[in-house]
């Protein structure tokens, strides 16, 4: 029972009442009356804007707090060994969101359009309702769902700018393990100039992501509602770059964090859940690479 | 009863300095603030929830259509589901493990408080989307908790607040679960080893995964259903090349480890409440926890059998079928477990263990129409028909509900140091367990003889049944409120208990004080403490 009294910095720290949590929640009911809203056509776009705001808000104020403590060194080792299994168990939630969006692809590509096509159990639908469908991808349906009015569209070529983003994306994957190893050795200005190179890598995939989305609305006749071939590219790669984008934000607050002088060789959680975070996107975007672009 | 714990005593009253006023719930940190928060939301959604039931089984006490047109007899059942899966089974089990744990695995608190806070709160807004379209135009969604495209894209101004509340449902449960598996994973007491965890905790660990796993995926459902809705995709439209029967392989994926992560908990809680009342370790500890394990791991691969009348090839019925029976192996364990738990023991039947014995029957009941429906031939018959609903409202209502209930009389007197008024529980229970059993027994009559369910109206010979179930549910709907009265008598007052209210009953929260100091486990519970407490 003689327990010795912990000293107050080997405590796990318990923070005493924090207002951002209910600002958080609040936000996030603001935002989702405003899309909602929108998507109703109850107002115009800008009623979004303030639960935007608000969320930006929370998330500074948020994070503020938490870096505060952390420079204060509230947090034990045991503290940081909670933030590290959080980050992972996000991570894999994340992972399993694209599982879905995924697993729509593989079951549209691998049962739904060749059951249209009048393949397996399926069959009545093709013999009823499309017998001039052919099973095949890609595909925007037997009834040629999109913009053009003949119902062709054009898709983006796996082997252009998409294998280029799959370069940019490594490299930047390369580039935040040579940061890490920089910090972890105390050489500062490596690792500010290679977390700089990161982030700008980061910023030039979405910005050659857009390039490309632009020629696909513009040129190709391929949109969202290009059939199941538009959605699901879409969505998948939609989503991704979404998460790529708040990758490389995170990446440049970070950035912002060493080039003040945060993370020390030896406690850099921060760091290291961004460069997971960033690993995460870039495996997701092989994924997409070979089965939405390649195959 | 209990020995008082002095020592334990003494250090933790010079931390209890509770924050005072609003500012104590809106910025709360501590999880026993949550927890209560948690349970206190559970509650007034399982009588928002009750209410709907109500107005469906009045409506169905007689053929006809008496009480309400049918679009909102069908606003009634979507909203019923959705209200009492999401917004009353869940969050209560969330606020018993926010309670539970870190008192079980000797912590402090939650891994993770402020985004505890923050999980607890997303769920009022949620439901506040929720519940707001009942008054929207075209009405509260109608198309059934399980959202089936294309009659959900139907549903009118109140589908984006369908999607965007299920959304934040999702993150908070997410995030909810990430506490969860960082508090037992990170913050046990040192000596508090993985297989020494009451399984309340082994239990929520598991459903805990299995949160994290599913959730995003209903989350990527939904989301495919605004856009199919709003932004011209056709996931779920053959003209497109998309389809309407890959929704339900996608929400069955999250649906049916659903159905388990409502029901292990309550394994969880049977688990410590049979060996406390029968005064006898809990039989086979190692076996309840790798077939809590096994059943999680067998959720993952059952789904379609949700959907058998849908048309799949005859290779994936049969799985899908053998796979559902499967499950009936570790669950199987779990019933023999706790009967010879109790065998030979020395058993009373205070309220708690009264509640953990009806589960074990009823519960048992609707495993076994389970089995029934896991036949695909037998299914064909049963689809859709209110055998079914027999089934999961036996293993959600006399299942989850009444194990909710057990734990809740269970650690009471822990939370508040009062005992409640012992007889009043008990009246709730027989109450509860006879209204119960007339308001579902007769409705696998209904579906054998072919009721359909979803229906406001039915063919007359329906109509002996549906009285007796309609009488049923106003019993047991009216006896509930029992429950609320019960629990807030105790926290006015009421007989002072030592530290272990239940003379049988083992576990680090029965070394605490009670009620239980704000601050669980500020120093870590020493080894004698761990192996007194130790259940097995």
């Amino acid at each position: 029972m003689a327990q010795a009294h912990a000293a107050a910095a080997d405590k796990y720290y318990i923070p005493h009442s924090s207002p951002w949590p209910i600002i958080g929640s609040a936000s996030l009911f603001v935002l989702m009356f405003g899309v909602i809203a929108y998507l109703n056509e109850w107002l115009p776009l800008w009623v979004m804007l303030p639960g935007f705001a608000l969320l930006i808000f929370m998330f500074v104020g948020w994070f503020s707090t938490v870096i505060g403590e952390s420079q204060k060194g509230m947090y034990n080792l045991s503290v940081d060994r909670s933030f590290r299994m959080g980050m992972i168990w996000f991570i894999f939630s994340e992972v399993m969101f694209f599982a879905a969006f995924f697993g729509a692809l593989f079951y549209a590509r691998s049962l739904a359009v060749p059951w249209l096509g009048g393949e397996g159990t399926k069959i009545f639908t093709h013999a009823l309702n499309w017998p001039s469908f052919e099973n095949a991808w890609p595909t925007n349906g037997p009834a040629n769902v999109g913009p053009r009015a003949d119902g062709s569209f054009e898709i983006i070529p796996a082997f252009g700018l998409p294998a280029i983003n799959t370069l940019i994306l490594l490299t930047s994957g390369v580039t935040v393990t040579i940061a890490h190893h920089a910090l972890r050795a105390g050489h500062r200005v490596m690792l500010n100039t290679f977390l700089f190179l990161t982030v700008a890598l980061g910023f030039l995939f979405v910005y050659l992501q857009g390039v490309e989305y632009h020629h696909a609305y513009t040129e190709l006749g391929l949109k969202l509602s290009t059939g199941i071939y538009g959605s699901t590219f879409f969505m998948l790669t939609g989503f991704h770059g979404f998460h790529v984008t708040l990758g490389a934000i995170m990446l440049l607050v970070i950035w912002f964090r060493t080039m003040r002088g945060h993370m020390t060789p030896e406690r850099h959680f921060a760091f290291e859940a961004t460069a997971w975070y960033w690993h995460f996107v870039d495996v997701v975007w092989l994924g997409l690479f070979i089965f939405v672009y390649w195959v | 009863m209990a020995t008082t714990q002095a020592h334990t005593a003494a250090d933790h009253d010079h931390h209890d300095h509770k924050p005072h006023g609003i500012g104590r719930w809106l910025y709360a940190t501590n999880h026993k603030d949550i927890g209560t928060m948690y349970l206190v939301f559970a509650c007034i959604m399982f009588f928002v929830g009750g209410t709907m039931a109500l107005i469906i089984r009045a409506e169905l006490f007689q053929p006809g259509l008496q009480f309400v047109d049918p679009a909102f007899f069908n606003s009634m059942t979507t909203m019923h589901a959705l209200v009492m899966i999401f917004g009353a089974v869940m969050p209560a089990w969330t606020g018993l493990a926010n309670w539970m744990i870190p008192m079980q695995v000797g912590a402090p608190d939650m891994a993770l408080p402020r985004l505890n806070n923050f999980s607890f709160w997303i769920l009022p807004f949620a439901f506040t989307l929720l519940l707001a379209t009942l008054f929207v135009p075209g009405g509260a969604p109608a198309g059934g908790w399980t959202m089936y495209p294309p009659l959900v894209l139907q549903t009118g101004d109140a589908f984006p607040f369908l999607i965007f509340a299920i959304h934040l449902m999702g993150a908070s449960s997410i995030l909810g679960a990430i506490n969860v598996v960082v508090t037992v994973m990170n913050m046990r007491a040192p000596g508090v080893g993985l297989l020494n965890m009451p399984l309340f905790v082994w239990t929520w660990l598991i459903t805990a995964y299995l949160l994290i796993a599913t959730m995003p995926v209903l989350a990527g459902a939904v989301t495919m259903l605004l856009t199919d809705h709003f932004f011209g995709t056709t996931f779920f439209a053959a003209s497109g090349g998309g389809d309407p029967v890959m929704f339900q392989h996608i929400f069955w994926f999250f649906g049916h480890p659903e159905v388990y992560i409502l029901i292990l908990p309550a394994f969880g809680i049977i688990s410590e409440i049979i060996p406390a009342f029968s005064r006898k370790p809990l039989f086979g500890y190692g076996a309840m926890v790798y077939a809590s394990a096994s059943i999680a791991f067998l959720s993952f691969i059952v789904w379609a059998h949700h959907m058998f009348t849908v048309g799949m090839p005859l290779a994936g019925q049969l799985f899908f079928m053998l796979s559902t029976m499967l499950i009936a192996i570790p669950t199987g364990v779990k019933v023999f477990n706790w009967t010879a738990t109790m065998w030979r023991g020395s058993l009373t039947f205070e309220a708690p263990m009264l509640f953990a014995l009806s589960f074990l029957f009823l519960f048992t009941i609707g495993g076994f129409s389970g089995l029934m429906l896991a036949i695909v031939p037998a299914d064909f018959q049963y689809q859709d028909s209110y055998f079914v609903v027999a089934h999961f409202h036996y293993v959600l209502v006399p299942g989850a509900v009444f194990a909710i209930m057990a734990a809740v009389y269970f650690w009471l007197p822990k939370w508040t140091g009062n005992m409640y008024n012992t007889a009043l529980a008990k009246w709730h229970f027989w109450l509860s367990t006879i209204g119960v059993n007339i308001l579902f027994f007769p409705q696998h009559f209904l579906g054998l003889a072919g009721m359909p369910r979803r229906i406001p109206d039915y063919a007359t010979q329906f109509t002996d049944w549906n009285m007796v179930s309609s009488v049923g549910a106003f019993i047991f709907g009216f006896s509930q409120l029992m429950f609320p009265y019960i629990i807030w008598k105790c926290v006015k007052g009421g007989e002072k208990i030592g530290n272990r209210a239940w003379e049988g009953a083992r576990g680090l929260e029965w070394e605490l004080p009670s009620p239980a100091p704000y601050h669980s486990w500020e120093e870590a519970p020493s080894r004698e403490l761990i192996a007194r407490g130790a259940q097995h």
